[in-house]
């Protein structure tokens, strides 16, 4: 154990990084839902800008009609460890799911609409695909609240200069 | 681990300031490391930090802004607005408590 006279004070405004997150959220199945918003929360804890763009089955999560009701399907999912044969019969997917549900509450994990909000109240920005928007015939209004737009591949590249991308 | 004079007192602190012993900790201190960083407590910097610091007691564990919300009350903007930034990590730096662990 060493003497010093000053104790040091941890640097928590490191300004100059000037770090800045895009993560890309590309599925709509319950288990693929998790690892961008995990990240994005981490993210925003730190201090880092952070924008998650939601493109083709991502779409179900920012869906008013989907948002709340993501599936887990065990089918051709080896890291179940269950017999392959048995995974596709009927229930099982309502079965898997939950219990993939009952197991993230366990642990305090909001569900997908409350860790969006989570996201958005921690200052991040969230944006739907527009070619995704077109080919589903969504619009705005069937979206979260909380989406600030439908953008273009073109503005999501313009809005991400200068971030790592994280595409899940 | 180092121990340093904070506010007048020799403080068990780890390589980045933080305490390592939580029991050396007081309303004093608390003052004193939150002027470290730049922070004046309000009443509500120190419901957070009472809760932090009862919640650690029972847990063993410095909750994250989750917890923060769903059990301490206090909700995650309210926690961007006291301590800007990086909520979690200066909280805990002020409330004498380690960095919080859990992902979410």
């Amino acid at each position: 154990m060493t003497m010093t006279l000053e104790a040091p004070v941890p640097v928590f405004d490191e300004e100059s990084t000037g770090r800045k997150l895009a993560i890309i959220c590309s599925k709509g199945s319950l288990d693929m839902a998790y690892p961008g918003l995990v990240l994005a929360n981490a993210a925003l804890g730190e201090g880092i800008e952070t924008h998650v763009f939601f493109t083709f089955w991502g779409f179900d999560m920012i869906n008013k009609e989907t948002m709340g009701h993501l599936k887990f399907t065990p089918v051709g999912n080896p890291a179940t460890h269950m017999p392959p044969m048995l995974m596709g019969l009927p229930g099982m997917t309502s079965f898997a799911t939950h219990m993939m549900k009952k197991q993230i509450e366990g642990i305090d994990i909001p569900d997908v609409p409350e860790f969006l909000e989570m996201i958005t109240d921690a200052g991040g920005h969230l944006w739907a695909c527009r070619m995704s928007a077109d080919m589903m015939h969504i619009e705005e209004k069937d979206l979260y609240e909380r989406v600030e737009g439908i953008i273009s591949a073109t503005d999501f590249i313009e809005l991400s200069e200068g971030a790592q991308i994280i595409f899940v | 681990m180092t121990v340093a004079a904070i506010h007048g007192r020799d403080i068990h602190v780890d390589v980045e300031g933080f305490l390592t012993d939580p029991m050396e900790w007081d309303e004093s201190l608390a003052e004193a490391l939150a002027a470290n960083i730049g922070i004046d407590l309000t009443e509500g910097h120190w419901s957070a930090i009472r809760f932090a610091r009862s919640d650690f007691a029972a847990n063993g564990e410095t909750p994250t802004l989750r917890r923060m919300a769903t059990t301490g009350g206090v909700a995650t903007k309210d926690m961007f607005a006291l301590f800007p930034k990086k909520p979690a990590k200066k909280m805990a730096y002020v409330a004498g408590l380690p960095k919080p662990v859990g992902c979410v």
